[in-house]
C-alpha cells in the first residue's frame, strides 16, 4: 500500500496529489476521508496523498494558489489538475485523476 | 423574519461610523461614506463601474486615510486589476508593497468541482494577511462568481454568512460586488445578500439615444439618512465621480469685485466689467467674433496675471492662437510663462458626463481663477438628455463654488438665431452676452447686447463690434427710422448728421442775430417811453404843487370869512363844496396822464 505523507515527494512516483484543508472544517475532515477512501479503494498505480493544513501554512497555500477549501491538486502527471470539494462525487474524483 | 434579526442586531451597537470613500460626490450623498466595520454590497450589470467603486475606495484609502486594504478578485486575474487601474493613474505595485495586497480568487476553469466546498481556508489566510499589513479595508470583488460555483442556495447563503460574520469579528470594513445580469430569476436568487448588508449601493449603465449613461443610488444604508436619488456617474482618468452631489445648498461666496472682460467699452456697458466668479455666456452665429471676445477676457486675466484656461472644443490650439494674432490679441507669451493653459480637445462621444469629468481635471490641475470655454454649445449637442444638462450645471456650480470667471461661448444654429439657446446655460448664466450678424444695404456687421447682467445696471443699447489689425472695438450704433444703423450706413448716417449739425448751427446763429436785433429796438422803445414818463411826472408835480397851494390860499381866505361872519351852518355846506371840487380836478389831472401815454 502507498505512503499517504510520504518524507520525500517519490521521484518516480507516477501520481503526485496534495490535499489542502481548513483545520477541522466539515468539508476539510469529510475530503480527507473520502480523498484516503478513494485512494485506497480505486487506485493500483503508485501514489502520494500529501495532506496540507492551510491555517498552519498558509504561504503554501498561497503559493498554490489555493482559494477554497478543501482543494486537491494532481501535480503528476502533469498538467496540474484541481479539484475543489469535499470529493463526495467519486466519479468526477477519479475522472480528473485519470485525465491526460 | 430577516428585519427581525437585524433589528436584534442593530440596537446594542452604537450609532454608525463611517468611511471616507475618496469618491467625489459619494462622499457627500451618503454623508461621510461608506459605514465603518460592516459590509457594503455594489450592485450591477457589466461594466458599470462596480470594480472601480470598489477600488477606488480600497486605494483612497491607502492613499488618503493611510489605511491598508485587501482585493481579494473573484472574477478577473489581479494583473487585469492592476492594469486597468494604472488607467487611472493609480499605481498599484507600488501601493502594493506596503498598503494593499491582491489575492487572485479566480478558480481557474480547468478547476473540476467534485463535492461541497467553503470559505473556512480563503478567511483564514485573509485574516493573517489582514493582520500582516494592518488592513482596515477589504474587498470582494465578483462575489457571484464564487456564488455561481457553489451551484447550492444553502451552501450560498452559509458562505456568505461566513464572511459576513468574519468582517464583524476581524472589524474589517468590506465591500462586496456583484454581477446582476438581467436575469431576473438569478438576481431574485441573491437578494437575501441585499438583506444582509448594511448599505447596498447600485450602479447602473444605459443607453439612451445611442449616449451610454452610468448612474449610482444608493438603495439602502442601516443607521444613515443617505440620499436615495439616482446620481450620474463619469469615468475619468481620476477615476469615478458622481457628477451630481445631491441636493446640496447652492453655497458660495459671491463677490463685488469686478474684472475686466478685456473691451474696455464693455466694461463700460457693465458698468465696470464681468462679476467675478460669475459666468458669463457670449452667444452669437458662427463668426460673430465669440471666440474673439473671449480670448480677450483670457488675454486681459493674463496680463493681471492670473491663471487661466482656455478650453477649446474642435480647434487646436496652435491654431486658436494663430488666429487671435490677427486681431491682435496675443496668447503666445502667456503660454510660454505657464500662466495659460490651451486645452484643445475633440468632443467625442455623446456622452457629456466624462467631458465635464475631463474638464474638472484640467482646472483642478492648472488651479485658473479665469477659464474659458469655447465653444459650450460643443457639448450641449446631446444635452437634450437630462443627466447631460445636469452634468453641465453641476459643472458651473463647481466652478461658482471654487470662484472661478468663466465665459462660455455658444454657437446659436441657423434655425435658432434668436436669443434662444437650446443648452437651457443661458438660464444660469450671470451674464449673457449675444453677437448677432445684422444684414442691411450688402453690409454684415455685427452687433452686441447684453441681454441680462444679474445684479448689474448695464447699457441695454446695441453697440457695433468691430475687428481690425489694430484689435477689436464697440461702436455706438445710430437708431433711425426705426432702424439701426451700422457699418457704411452707419457712417452715412455720421456725415448726413454733421451736414445737418452744421446748418442747424448757422440756423440757429443767424435766428439768435435777428432776435438781437429787435431786443434792441425794443429797448431803445423802453428807453423814449421811459425819458417821456420822466417829463409828465414832472410836470404833474409842478401842476401838483401849484394847485395846492391854491387851495389852502382859499381855506384860509374862508376861514377868515367864518370868524368875521360867526356863521356856523353856511360853513358847513361850503365845506363839503370844497371837497368835491378838489378831488374832480385830481381825477381830471390823472385821466389826462394816461391819455398821453
Amino acid at each position: 500500500m502507498a505512503k499517504t505523507k510520504p518524507k520525500k515527494p517519490g521521484a518516480k512516483t507516477a501520481l503526485l496529489l496534495r490535499l489542502y484543508v481548513a483545520g477541522n472544517a466539515p468539508n476539510s475532515l469529510r475530503a480527507v476521508a473520502n480523498a484516503t477512501a478513494i485512494c485506497e479503494e480505486y487506485l493500483t498505480a503508485r501514489y502520494e496523498l500529501e495532506v496540507v493544513d492551510l491555517l498552519k501554512y498558509p504561504k503554501r497555500a498561497l503559493t498554490d494558489g489555493i482559494i477554497v477549501t478543501p482543494t486537491l491538486l494532481r501535480l503528476r502527471p502533469l498538467p496540474v489538475q484541481r479539484v475543489i470539494g469535499n470529493l463526495s462525487d467519486t466519479n468526477q474524483v477519479l475522472l480528473t485523476l485519470a485525465s491526460k | 423574519m430577516s428585519d427581525w434579526e437585524d433589528y436584534a442586531m442593530e440596537t446594542p451597537r452604537a450609532s454608525v461610523t463611517k468611511m471616507l470613500t475618496g469618491i467625489e460626490g459619494f462622499d457627500e450623498i451618503t454623508g461621510g461614506g461608506l459605514p465603518r466595520g460592516r459590509t457594503t454590497l455594489a450592485m450591477g450589470g457589466p461594466g458599470c463601474g462596480k470594480t472601480v467603486f470598489a477600488l477606488q475606495a480600497l486605494v483612497n484609502g491607502a492613499r488618503q486615510a493611510n489605511e491598508a486594504g485587501l482585493f481579494v478578485a473573484f472574477e478577473e486575474s489581479t494583473r487585469q486589476i492592476i492594469a486597468n487601474a494604472a488607467t487611472f493613474g493609480w499605481d498599484l505595485p507600488a501601493l502594493e508593497r506596503k498598503k494593499l495586497f491582491f489575492l487572485d480568487a479566480q478558480l481557474s476553469p480547468e478547476s473540476v468541482k467534485a463535492g461541497q466546498f467553503d470559505l473556512v481556508g480563503m478567511l483564514a489566510l485573509l485574516g493573517t494577511k489582514a493582520r500582516q499589513i494592518r488592513a482596515k479595508r477589504i474587498v470582494f470583488d465578483g462575489i457571484d462568481v464564487l456564488l455561481g460555483l457553489l451551484d447550492d442556495p444553502v451552501a450560498e447563503r452559509r458562505e456568505i454568512y461566513r464572511i459576513r460574520d468574519w468582517l464583524l469579528q476581524t472589524g474589517l470594513t468590506g465591500i462586496i460586488t456583484q454581477k446582476v445580469g438581467g436575469l431576473i430569476g438569478a438576481d431574485q436568487h441573491y437578494t437575501y445578500l441585499q438583506f444582509m448588508v448594511d448599505c447596498v449601493v447600485v450602479l447602473r449603465h444605459e443607453v439612451v439615444d445611442g449616449s451610454a449613461y452610468r448612474n449610482l443610488r444608493v438603495k439602502k444604508y442601516r443607521g444613515s439618512g443617505f440620499s436615495g436619488d439616482e446620481f450620474p456617474i463619469t469615468l475619468t482618468n481620476e477615476g469615478m465621480q458622481l457628477t451630481n452631489r445631491g441636493p446640496t445648498e447652492l453655497q458660495y461666496e459671491v463677490s463685488d469685485e469686478r474684472i475686466s472682460s478685456g473691451l474696455p467699452r464693455l466694461d463700460n456697458m457693465l458698468r465696470g466689467g464681468y462679476r467675478s466668479g460669475s459666468n458669463v455666456l457670449i452667444s452669437g452665429a458662427p463668426g460673430t467674433a465669440k471666440s474673439t471676445l473671449s480670448a480677450l477676457f483670457a488675454e486681459a486675466a493674463c496680463q493681471r496675471g492670473e491663471r487661466t484656461l482656455y478650453v477649446s472644443f474642435n480647434e487646436a490650439a496652435v491654431e486658436i492662437v494663430r488666429n487671435l494674432r490677427s486681431v491682435g490679441i496675443r496668447l503666445a507669451p502667456h503660454v510660454k510663462s505657464g500662466l495659460l493653459k490651451m486645452y484643445s480637445t475633440r468632443t467625442r462621444g455623446p456622452n457629456v458626463e466624462d467631458q465635464f469629468g475631463e474638464l474638472r481635471a484640467q482646472v483642478r490641475a492648472h488651479r485658473p481663477r479665469c477659464l474659458v470655454i469655447d465653444p459650450l454649445s460643443a457639448l450641449s449637442t446631446k444635452m437634450a438628455h437630462l443627466a447631460s444638462a445636469d452634468a453641465a450645471q453641476q459643472f458651473l456650480d463647481f466652478l461658482k463654488s471654487e470662484g472661478i470667471t468663466v465665459v462660455n461661448t455658444s454657437l446659436m444654429d441657423g434655425l435658432n438665431t434668436d436669443e434662444a439657446t437650446t443648452t437651457g446655460i443661458s438660464t444660469t448664466a450671470d451674464t449673457w452676452i449675444h453677437v448677432s450678424y445684422v444684414v442691411q444695404d450688402g453690409e454684415r456687421n455685427r452687433a452686441l447686447t447684453i441681454v441680462k447682467a444679474r445684479g448689474i445696471g448695464h447699457s441695454n443699447q446695441v453697440r457695433e463690434l468691430t475687428l481690425s489689425d489694430d484689435g477689436v472695438s464697440l461702436t455706438d450704433v445710430f437708431a433711425a427710422q426705426g432702424k439701426v444703423l451700422m457699418g457704411v450706413a452707419r457712417w452715412e448716417w455720421e456725415q448726413q448728421e454733421q451736414a445737418g449739425k452744421k446748418r442747424t448751427l448757422a440756423a440757429s446763429v443767424l435766428k439768435r442775430l435777428q432776435l438781437q436785433v429787435a431786443q434792441a429796438e425794443a429797448a431803445a422803445r423802453l428807453q423814449v417811453v421811459r425819458t417821456e414818463m420822466e417829463a409828465r411826472s414832472a410836470e404833474i408835480a409842478v401842476l401838483a404843487d401849484a394847485t395846492g397851494s391854491a387851495s389852502k390860499l382859499l381855506k384860509t381866505d374862508k376861514a377868515v370869512l367864518r370868524k368875521m361872519r360867526h356863521a356856523d351852518e353856511e360853513v358847513r355846506v361850503a365845506k363839503r363844496l370844497s371837497a368835491k371840487n378838489g378831488s374832480a380836478k385830481g381825477g381830471a389831472i390823472k385821466n389826462g396822464d394816461r391819455r398821453v401815454i
